[in-house]
């Protein structure tokens, strides 16, 4: 087989090919997208018990995703879990009495933090902290109330 | 019963000498990668045949694989009333999966016999042995460049495998069963994590490209050089490298995916 152009461009073709196929996956299939975050501010919140959360769950507003989790630890002092979410730079002035909820979407999906914004004219700053929280549901401890409730009745 | 151990023990010493020729070879081969630098006009021409040539078996699989998860996973799903789950399945199971093993599965049907055959032919040919009369290192003027050659198309294959196939599942569950397309590619972007699921994906094919292609250059340099020779070798690579890529598919897997 001959050195040729034709084949310096087939071959060429095919490599430029698997490239776009490699950035496709990257861009469109996964959350490299995603992955770069917007700069935003860091709100804190404490919760007695974060369920399923996860980081880069999202944060939203009115069902509107307007930021991320970035960390969840755990307080060894209070017994309380702490979440780090990084919110959106342009939604840089919500109540500093908002509340955080974490929900579910949907019955089996996955857990996002809500904020439910309150009445006070000043704003969420970087590092302030969310004093209105309200954990997650978690299944077995309803079922658990359900139960025990049933049985105090037929008493 | 002394004929049965000594047989047994004469397999195993063949094994374990053709492993060892095996090693000698691909390290033989590995050192070639100088000449390949100083002459990329061999490692292009090879990739033509390596790799353009299994582009359209690689393009067409890679569909039809695509539109058959959409439709068995659309009925499936659609019980469960998660049909906008469809992307996130097609993808998860494409990238992490289907798109290495099935084109290496591919590659060394298509690419690896070939390479085989042509190896042994040229050894039955006495062309190698030519080459080392001139003083030319066939291992590193003829077989480094098509394992690199192998090397490096493979993940390429993988991923135009992966990405046809999501464009097919798309086609057949946005297209004609009607899922929403939003949901189809937001719920994908929200599951499918890049490092954990392309990376993971494109270091499997790179892991099965190296393999498949060690394989199918060494059973062809170490055929028996008579046209039954060749056409056995030709079989144990297509053979071999199944086994290969889907035994070390499970170990990759466990590696990658074990602790979620």
């Amino acid at each position: 087989m001959q050195h040729s152009k034709t084949l310096d461009t087939l071959v060429g073709l095919f490599v430029a090919s698997g490239i776009v196929a490699f950035l496709f996956l990257s861009m469109q299939v996964s959350n490299l997208s995603t992955f770069v975050e917007p700069e935003g501010y860091l709100v804190s919140a404490r919760f007695d018990n974060v369920g399923g959360l996860k980081v880069k769950s999202p944060v939203t507003v009115a069902g509107v995703r307007i930021g991320r989790i970035s960390a969840i630890s755990f307080d060894a002092q209070q017994f309380q879990a702490v979440v780090k979410m990084r919110i959106e730079k342009k939604y840089n002035c919500l109540p500093d009495d908002s509340s955080a909820s974490i929900f579910t979407a949907g019955l089996l999906g996955e857990q996002y933090v809500s904020l439910e914004p309150g009445g006070s004219e000043d704003c969420l700053k970087n590092g302030s902290e969310i004093d209105i929280t309200q954990s997650a549901l978690v299944l077995e401890e309803i079922i658990g109330q359900f139960l025990f409730k049933k049985a105090g009745e037929s008493h | 019963m002394l004929y049965v151990l000594q047989q047994l023990g004469n397999v195993t010493l063949q094994r374990l000498t053709k492993l060892g020729r095996g090693t000698f070879f691909l390290l033989h081969v590995l050192t070639g990668i100088s000449d390949i630098l100083r002459r990329p006009g061999l490692l292009v021409r090879q990739l033509f045949s390596v790799g353009v040539l299994t582009f359209l078996i690689i393009t067409l699989s890679g569909l039809f694989v695509g539109m058959v998860l959409g439709l068995q996973g659309y009925y499936t799903l659609s019980d469960f009333g998660a049909e906008e789950s469809l992307g996130v399945m097609v993808a998860t199971s494409l990238v992490r999966e289907l798109g290495p093993v099935v084109s290496a599965l591919l590659f060394a049907g298509r690419a690896g016999s070939a390479l085989t055959a042509e190896i042994g032919l040229m050894k039955a040919t006495e062309q190698l042995s030519g080459m080392e009369m001139m003083a030319v290192d066939p291992v590193k003027r003829i077989i480094a460049p098509r394992f690199f050659a192998g090397l490096i198309s493979m993940p390429l294959l993988a991923a135009l495998f992966s990405m046809i196939g999501v464009l097919g599942g798309q086609m057949v569950g946005v297209g004609l069963l009607g899922v929403d397309d939003g949901a189809f590619w937001s719920q994908m972007q929200a599951k499918l994590d890049f490092s954990d699921d392309i990376l993971n994906g494109i270091i499997k094919s790179i892991v099965f490209g190296f393999v498949a292609s060690w394989i199918a250059l060494f059973e062809g340099y170490d055929a028996v050089p008579t046209s039954e020779g060749v056409s056995r070798a030709t079989t144990r690579t297509v053979v071999n490298s199944a086994f290969a890529t889907l035994g070390l598919d499970f170990i990759l897997t466990a590696l990658m995916f074990g602790d979620h």
